[in-house]
């Protein structure tokens, strides 16, 4: 009777994960055909002739590998830049005493509801006056700083206990030396789970590059993706392999750090 | 943009060739997305130097003032002259009788239609005049139960049809310099009453699930006639099997009577100049090397897009294609649309409109009105700035 | 103890992250409210001498425009339907994978979230053609069960259930995640004095599971409910708001005013309008499950 029931049960789960990833399963095989055989009827599930084809196409009569290029300094930069001002912030509203503290933080978390797309159009204006459209700072900058990510930063310092920054202190340590040498390496789990959110989430970012970069040489992959399937809807097996090539890296990066990503979800929805 | 961009490409070797110091850097955009990117740049001053610009586009980047007027250029050209070009699609690139664009390709609208089921109704050449139109449409219907085919196709998602039909009886869609819309006048009134009666008269599928590949639903006869571009000249042939290939041509558009020749839209793209540029005189160059006869043909067999000079007319592989005659009749009768920023998103709301009411969910008249209100209040900004002048 | 610190530690830790948020969120989100009440477009791109103050004339042409109501209906469509949808799917397969009877974990989870990380764009071009009436992998599927082919993106009555599939495929995961969290707080000694008394599982999921999540699934809706108020990109890439408007949703209408046709006042006031509407439904929701709750 229990054999039976899971059985039946790792069916259900079987078949739920074959119907989440056949699509991605489709995509990589669809990316391997050569032009012209995914649409057909009835619509191949594998390539009959493997080719690398499409591949080619990208990176050299489409020119991906420069949006390629540019997400990957992108989301990089962002993470380095943002990890270390976010890290700053959570510290300071975690561990240190100063006047309006408590409703500026609460100020803060209240202002998370607010879309963003309020603010895409003025803020456009603004970096066109500060000559930063159509740059990487255009990027950077913005993203610099995160409410989400002081937050996490700020509830996992809570936790070190006051009485090693006293010890510091007493040994003569200045205050950028307390964050540098004693909080960062204590706070390496969160750090690493903000790392790949952010990571993650520069490099899948579609509306707001979509709006700073209007020189193609500057997109990124997203962008780039959109701009290709705007004319070449009738290329199946190209756009597959451009979305293979946009997918494939955070695929690979979120493998490799499961274990982090989802413990950080559940740290940020186990609130207060 | 889209296939014009990708195939300007195989133009601009020689070109570079023939100018060693000028090189040509191209940026493709999906028309999808040109609207807004070129407006971003603008806004970003990230304008290119030359651009292709829809036609119907270019009131908006003037009233920007981004773009270059070009009559002197024009003038002391000793390639290029006035009489290049159709007059009324010339016409479209002038505002206040300044020119601001060369034309580089045109586009109108004619009638594609199957001969064979046409000839089998009794129409051995295609309707001239609204009347016959609505004639050959009962026809067609009358043969057979009329869920299985249909005789038009007017997709409510293009707004050429009904105010093509507006132009032909007149209407110039908005009065008072362009301040208010006229809609509801009697001028349009009575093309779009004559519009949707295809809709009402089961000449025309309402919605668009009846046809996801119009080339398929054509070449079944679920429909017969279908106003459209150029463009779809290549696509027929291509996709229409080959036994159908000697059924279909093309056709000047019916006017409203004998005497009035039908008229369309004058469409196309124009080579633009950046106001913002620092390199006009070498653009100046790229314009007039599109613009030579000889490379507007090549354009032409490349692409399918028709050239805007008419010296190019001559060749032989126009003279010779068949179906470009019709294209060749109705561009001697072709008008434009207002030459306001607006006219894009008030095109849009016909289209809407139109919708509403093949679907009867208004009246004519009550859609007419509505469509009115809207446009007047889209209209409101620029009233405030002619009234302030 | 806390400590009090310098004027200089506090502009080095608190000032970067402060300044970012001020000058690019807090000052745009000022000049959006003050722009709402304008009527700035392309015309005062051009030249700054032509922008009006119109007071509250944008919000009330806003609820004049037949576009915005039928972006609301659909945004509305796709929320009530696609958020209830989604977090069903998330729930059960939390359900599914709590089982002590389901062996590989992990990697089943890995596989049901896979699609949160992917790239919204590029699963949006493959969910295209794999809604191809004629070559897609959906209606052939449907086919061999006798389904005739439907035109997914080009139907107006199948377009926005199309959206809502694809966009619970994406998103079912993130929700599973979170709900495993609260699944693995309450104390299987619950469930097994259940079980001694009697009750199926069901009975144990009514009466255990599913008011003991109540917290859990509270926060969920909100936040899925807040995600799905934004939906923009879907019908960005895959249908550009057609067919006739019936995938059209509220932030993809803002797009189009502000980027597309330069009313940027008309855009901003819709985005402030959206603003209230999702503090507004965060609101509601929370007194409606906490009452609920009692």
């Amino acid at each position: 009777m229990r054999r039976l029931q899971q059985s039946g049960l790792m069916l259900v789960v079987l078949m739920l994960a074959c119907a989440t990833f056949a699509p991605l399963v489709w995509m990589v095989s669809a990316s391997f055909m050569p032009s012209g055989q995914a649409a057909t009827f009835p619509p191949p599930f594998f390539p009959r002739q493997v080719t690398l084809d499409q591949y080619v196409s990208l990176f050299t009569r489409l020119h991906l590998g420069r949006s390629l290029f540019n997400s990957i300094v992108l989301s990089v930069a962002v993470t380095i830049v943002s990890l270390l001002v976010n890290s700053m912030a959570g510290y300071a509203f975690a561990k240190y005493r100063f006047r309006g503290r408590a409703p500026l933080f609460k100020l803060l978390i209240a202002s998370m509801i607010i879309p963003a797309q309020v603010t895409m159009l003025p803020l456009f204006l603004l970096l066109n006056k500060m000559g930063l459209i159509n740059t990487y700072f255009g990027v950077i900058i913005p993203g610099m700083a995160s409410i989400f990510g002081i937050f996490l930063i700020r509830q996992f310092a809570l936790s070190i206990p006051d009485s090693l920054l006293e010890a510091a202190r007493m040994d003569g340590a200045g205050d950028f030396r307390i964050y540098w040498s004693l909080i960062l390496p204590l706070c390496k789990p969160i750090l690493i789970t903000l790392a790949i959110f952010t990571f993650m989430g520069t490099w899948n970012d579609f509306l707001w590059p979509l709006i700073v970069m209007t020189d193609e040489s500057m997109y990124t992959l997203p962008v780039a993706l959109a701009n290709l399937s705007g004319e070449h809807v009738q290329d199946t097996e190209l756009m597959m392999a451009g979305s293979v090539m946009t997918i494939l890296p955070v695929l690979l990066v979120f493998a490799a750090v499961q274990k982090y990503y989802i413990a950080g979800i559940m740290a940020g929805s186990v609130k207060e | 943009m889209g296939a014009e961009g990708e195939n300007v490409q195989q133009l601009l070797p020689e070109f570079e060739r023939r100018h060693p110091d000028i090189r040509v850097r191209l940026q493709i955009i999906p028309w999808t997305a040109a609207h807004e990117k070129l407006l971003t740049a603008y806004a970003g001053n990230a304008t290119p130097d030359v651009c292709q610009l829809g036609n119907t586009w270019i009131p908006e980047f003037i009233i920007l003032n981004a773009l270059e007027p070009l009559d002197q250029r024009l003038r002391s050209s000793a390639g290029i002259h006035d009489s290049s070009y159709f007059p009324g699609i010339r016409e479209t690139n002038m505002v206040d009788g300044i020119l601001y664009g060369i034309p580089w390709y045109v586009d109108t609208r004619v009638l594609f239609y199957r001969k064979d089921i046409l000839a089998r109704v009794g129409y051995s050449q295609p309707p001239r005049t609204w009347e016959e139109w609505h004639d050959v449409c009962q026809r067609i219907v009358d043969t057979g139960p009329e869920t299985e085919h249909y005789a038009m196709l007017l997709p409510t998602t293009e707004w050429p049809p009904p105010v093509i039909l507006g132009m032909q009886t007149g209407s110039r869609f908005l009065r008072d310099r362009d301040t208010y819309g006229d809609f509801s006048g009697p001028e349009f009134s009575r093309a779009f009453t004559f519009y949707i009666d295809f809709f009402n008269r089961r000449y025309a599928p309402v919605g668009l699930m009846s046809v996801t590949n119009i080339y398929q639903s054509f070449a079944e006869g679920y429909f017969a006639m279908y106003i459209t571009g150029p463009w779809n000249i290549g696509e027929f042939r291509r996709r229409l099997p080959p036994a159908l290939q000697d059924a279909w041509m093309t056709a000047p558009l019916p006017g409203p009577d004998i005497n009035t020749p039908g008229m369309s839209l004058a469409g196309g793209s124009s080579l633009v100049m950046f106001s913002a540029s620092s390199k006009k005189d070498e653009v100046w160059k790229l314009i007039e090397f599109l613009s030579e006869p000889e490379q507007q043909v090549r354009f032409y067999r490349i692409t399918g897009d028709l050239p805007a000079r008419t010296e190019a007319w001559q060749d032989t592989s126009l003279t010779e294609n068949p179906y470009v005659r019709a294209f060749l009749a109705q561009l001697k009768h072709v008008g434009s649309t207002p030459k306001i920023p607006q006219w894009e998103q008030i095109a849009m709301k016909v289209q809407d409109y139109a919708e509403i009411a093949a679907r009867k969910t208004k009246t004519v008249q009550q859609s007419l009105e509505a469509l009115d209100r809207e446009v007047d209040l889209i209209l409101e900004k620029r009233r405030w700035m002619v009234n302030a002048r | 103890m806390r400590v009090k610190p310098s004027r200089a530690a506090l502009v080095v830790f608190l000032g970067p992250a402060l300044a970012a948020i001020g000058v690019f969120f807090f000052l745009p989100v000022l000049a959006a409210f003050v722009m709402s009440f304008t009527d700035f477009d392309v015309y005062s791109l051009g030249n700054l001498q032509f922008v009006r103050f119109v007071g509250f004339r944008n919000y009330l042409q806003l609820f004049q425009d037949p576009l915005f109501w039928k972006a609301l209906k659909n945004t509305l469509y796709f929320l009530l339907v696609g958020g209830p949808l989604s977090i069903g799917v998330s729930l059960g397969a939390a359900v599914l994978l709590q089982s002590r009877l389901v062996r590989f974990q992990s990697f089943f989870r890995f596989a049901y979230f896979a699609p949160v990380v992917t790239t919204l764009v590029a699963v949006a071009v493959v969910w295209r053609y794999i809604y191809h009436p004629r070559f897609g992998v959906l209606n052939f599927l449907l086919g061999l069960v006798g389904i005739n082919p439907i035109d997914w993106l080009g139907d107006p009555a199948w377009a926005m259930p199309a959206i809502m599939l694809m966009a619970v495929w994406k998103n079912f995961g993130y929700n599973m995640i979170i709900f495993i969290a609260g699944l693995q707080n309450i104390p299987q000694s619950l469930y097994e004095a259940a079980s001694i008394d009697g009750a199926g599982a069901i009975q144990r999921f009514a009466t255990i599971t599913l008011p003991l999540l109540a917290p859990t699934t509270l926060f969920i809706s909100i936040i899925t409910m807040i995600g799905y108020f934004q939906l923009f990109a879907e019908p960005y890439v895959m249908t550009q708001g057609g067919p006739l408007n019936s995938t059209l949703s509220l932030v993809l209408l803002m797009y189009q005013q502000g980027f597309r046709w330069w009313n940027m006042g008309y855009s901003a006031a819709l985005a402030f309008v959206l603003f209230a509407f999702i503090l507004a439904a965060s609101v509601i929701q929370t007194r409606l499950q906490r009452k609920g709750g009692e």
